[in-house]
């Protein structure tokens, strides 16, 4: 007689298991919801007051309260395009040469030392560049920017400014060096799927290296290329310390990025726990909640991206 | 034969060796950037650091002191974040593995948490500002644990699910075949033979948590002595290193760049570590 | 033989690190027929057919040793411009491998490495490069489609049709019908058929019978080794050596 017992307690305890996971994996769907709905509800002040205005409105003072988030919109924007313009040309040259040039025994310390600089924690990349980086920068190689770009027509003025080594190019630039190993090891990972029967066709008909790559490795991986790119751009449009450091933290609209800025992460690092008064810490929430859109726009994109070449590479195989 | 070009052949091979030589310098570069940071951090930092970096307090401007009380809030908030983040992470992770065959919640939730995965860690401080903080008038250590639970979840999570998913079906099936009821299978069989890759898993969760400082700013938020009060505002070495090196004053610069090269060590170490249990694991 | 050589190799070793994959091979391709390689798999001959444009050298660890000439000159010899021998010798592998491009560009692709042709001059070539591999009333009308919208079996000839747009002399097949269906296999082998009286084709086969219709030359490997070598009915009529006789007649392999 025990035994159907003792079945009817595991069966109560399967049931008990499969709904307790079932549970912890509702807590983390729901966390994203709990996220979105609780910095909607704290913005609501700031949205109250500013209406759809807070989003192009360049003003920010605390003094007479009125607060807009254009500038940091756009130090987030610059900096992380100049970290893409620099960081992919960079990842890819670094992939392709891992997957094509590499001699076998230099792979490894290579993916090593690429995971050494995607393992170091960003406030060691702000410190750096605060301290090392930007003075450096400051001293040599803002001048010649000054001198050589600083002329060029309608992009000139974005390079005119004094040399003071901190601003948005700084931390753009600090910026990509943190997102290479992401996009590199990304495209790294997905060059290596390329059957090597379709490169060796294509060397077959006597193409060289950088056109095996060009016309065959890069169209036929684009998918995954494109969602390695976005994660990078995620990484690059959320990261706060690093840029936190060498920005310079100023609330002011400026053609040049040689001149100090903000980024949304940036500005909530500096200000949210000395902001006074609702309205203050409200608008400062609701650009938390702008950066959280933006990162999560681009992620899911990454990642759907990344799923259709999952998709098409189990089809094929 | 083909009618050759040469001139088309020879811009050819031109090109081909300027951008394999741009590809080599591309490399150059990561490389140049790794060792100037890595040398950076290792010159001012070693030229500081010494016994008082880790047995006394963090000392006001202009004085001599040491990290203890950011380190050890570091240890106990990184601590609790862990024993928090982990049973949790495990569990949906199990769910996403074993149970997630059918229906939507789990695509859906392992959507979710790639995104998690490389949210702006800064939302996440911000979330459990209005989430605890807020609520609870004050800043407090429970809070940093929170943020920094929040964002081990979504790793251990997905290195469970993945690690299950490399255990063979074979074996559950061969589990099955006995009599085993599924949540046996489970943990006697499957948490088994995936130990070492979920170990990695919380391994790199800690090393991803003890760099972070922006979910810390407005949860701990800081405390310039020694507090094991996990319900009042708790320091964090990452916090300090922050608020030193952003300050004008030599004697915390000194203290920061200390601070910086234990922090680096750890991170790079337990990210070894992580991978040398990993290959041993998956050796066996 | 009486025939001409196109390809002679001499005392030619291979290793792929420790592994002695090919050992002490001499044998001539003659020109304008179609020479089999057959053997049990692990045998070597796809890893023979392989140094005829060196594609091995794209792994580290492989090294041949020995004579492999082709109108004269050395392949192996150090100073041989790759690129320019691959041109020179077209391969088709074990799987259709269609460009991630239109139809019209995977044949004109390997055209415009070497060739700097009128866009008529171009289309001339594709559709000439189509016809010959009798796929051209297939795709005509449909060009600027993926090279991988078509069907297996015109995805190999596809491959073909690319291989000898860049006119090589000598083709390498690499098992070419092994991952298609009887029909379109039927269709690979009369192409073969057609397209000797242009090329040297050298195929790779593990179906004797495939060996036996197709080609004027056949040689037997096993374990590294060429056993022999000779005119194919002779070799599966009247093999001189007793190994060759127990493969072909089943007895082993």
């Amino acid at each position: 007689m025990s035994e159907p017992t003792l079945r009817n307690t595991q069966a109560v305890l399967d049931i008990l298991f499969h709904n307790t996971t079932r549970l912890f994996a509702f807590i983390v769907f729901m966390l994203l919801f709990g996220i979105m709905v609780t910095l909607t509800v704290a913005s609501i002040p700031a949205l109250q007051t500013f209406g759809f205005h807070f989003f192009t409105s360049d003003a920010w003072n605390p003094v007479t309260v009125e607060f807009g988030a254009l500038v940091p919109i756009i130090g987030t924007i610059a900096t992380s395009v100049i970290a893409m313009l620099i960081g992919i040309p960079v990842s890819f040259g670094i992939a392709l040469f891992i997957t094509e040039l590499c001699p076998p025994w230099l792979k490894r310390p290579l993916g090593v030392a690429i995971e050494l600089l995607a393992g170091i924690p960003s406030i060691i990349y702000g410190m750096w560049g605060l301290f090392v980086f930007a003075p450096w920068f400051a001293d040599h190689l803002e001048p010649w920017i000054n001198d050589h770009l600083g002329n060029l027509p309608m992009i000139g003025s974005l390079f005119q400014g004094p040399p003071m080594g901190i601003g948005m190019l700084t931390a753009g630039f600090i910026l990509a060096i943190m997102v290479i190993p992401f996009i590199a090891s990304v495209m790294r990972d997905v060059f290596e799927i390329v059957p090597s029967m379709l490169k060796e066709s294509a060397y077959g008909l006597g193409s060289t290296t950088w056109e095996v790559v060009w016309n065959i490795v890069l169209p036929y991986t684009k998918v995954g290329v494109v969602g390695g790119i976005m994660l990078g751009l995620g990484r690059a449009l959320s990261e706060t310390m690093a840029v936190t450091f060498v920005i310079g933290n100023a609330h002011e609209l400026s053609t040049s990025l040689l001149m100090p800025g903000n980024t949304i992460s940036s500005a909530l690092a500096n200000e949210f726990t000395e902001a006074v008064g609702d309205i203050y810490s409200s608008s400062l929430i609701t650009l938390g909640m702008l950066l959280f859109v933006i990162t999560f726009i681009v992620l899911a994109l990454a990642k759907l991206l990344l799923i259709q070449l999952a998709a098409k590479e189990g089809k094929e195989a | 034969m083909i009618a050759l070009d040469q001139k088309r052949y020879l811009r050819r091979r031109i090109l081909n060796a300027f951008n394999l030589s741009i590809s080599m310098l591309t490399v150059s570069f990561a490389l140049f950037f790794l060792a100037w940071i890595l040398w950076t951090l290792f010159s001012n930092g070693l030229s500081h650091i010494g016994l008082s970096t880790i047995t006394q307090m963090t000392p006001p401007p202009g004085s001599k002191g040491g990290l203890l009380n950011a380190i050890a809030g570091s240890l106990y908030m990184v601590s609790m974040a862990v024993l928090i983040g982990t049973p949790v992470g495990i569990l949906a992770g199990t769910y996403l593995a074993e149970f997630g065959r059918s229906g939507w919640l789990a695509p859906t939730t392992r959507f979710i948490n790639d995104i998690l995965l490389s949210a702006p860690s800064i939302v996440i401080g911000l979330f459990v500002y209005e989430l605890v903080v807020h609520r609870m008038g004050h800043f407090s250590g429970w809070a940093g644990a929170l943020a920094l639970a929040l964002i081990v979840l979504p790793v251990v999570v997905r290195t469970t699910e993945n690690m299950l998913q490399l255990v063979p079906n074979s074996l559950r099936e061969a589990a099955a075949a006995l009599g085993a009821p599924q949540w046996k299978i489970v943990v006697m069989v499957s948490y088994r033979a995936a130990r070492a890759g979920m170990l990695t898993g919380i391994l790199l969760a800690v090393a991803r948590v003890s760099g972070e400082t922006a979910p810390l700013l407005f949860t701990a938020l800081n405390n310039q002595f020694w507090s094991n009060d996990l319900n009042g505002p708790m320091s964090s070495l990452a916090v300090i290193i922050f608020q030193f090196a952003m300050s004008p004053y030599e004697d915390w610069h000194h203290l920061a760049w200390s601070g910086a090269l234990l922090i680096t060590l750890f991170v790079l170490g337990l990210n070894i570590l992580a991978r040398s249990i990993f290959r041993k694991g998956s050796n066996e | 033989m009486s025939e001409a050589n196109k390809i002679s190799v001499k005392n030619l070793n291979f290793h792929y690190g420790n592994f002695h994959a090919l050992k002490n091979i001499s044998l001539g391709i003659p020109d304008n027929r179609v020479t089999a390689f057959i053997g049990p798999s692990g045998c070597g001959k796809s890893t023979l057919l392989r140094t005829f444009n060196r594609m091995y050298q794209l792994y580290p660890k492989q090294v041949a040793t020995g004579e492999i000439i082709l109108d004269g000159e050395n392949v192996l010899d150090p100073k041989q411009d790759l690129n320019l021998l691959r041109a020179k010798v077209g391969m088709v592998f074990q799987k259709p491998t269609p460009f991630p491009m239109s139809i019209y560009d995977n044949i004109a692709f390997g055209i415009k490495l070497y060739e700097n042709l009128k866009k008529t001059e171009l289309n001339d070539r594709v559709e000439w490069a189509l016809q010959k591999a009798t796929l051209w009333n297939e795709v005509k009308d449909k060009l600027d489609q993926s090279g991988t919208s078509l069907s297996g079996g015109q995805q190999q000839r596809l491959c073909i049709a690319r291989g000898i747009a860049v006119r090589p002399e000598v083709l390498l097949l690499d098992e070419p019908c092994s991952a298609l269906d009887p029909i379109s296999t039927a269709r690979i082998e009369e192409l073969i058929h057609e397209l000797k009286s242009d090329y040297t084709i050298v195929i790779v086969t593990h179906n004797m019978q495939q060996a036996a219709r197709v080609s004027d030359y056949t040689a037997y490997m096993y374990l590294g080794e060429l056993i022999e070598f000779g005119v194919t009915d002779m070799m599966f009529t009247k093999p001189s050596r007793r190994e060759t006789e127990d493969y072909i007649t089943g007895k082993f392999g």
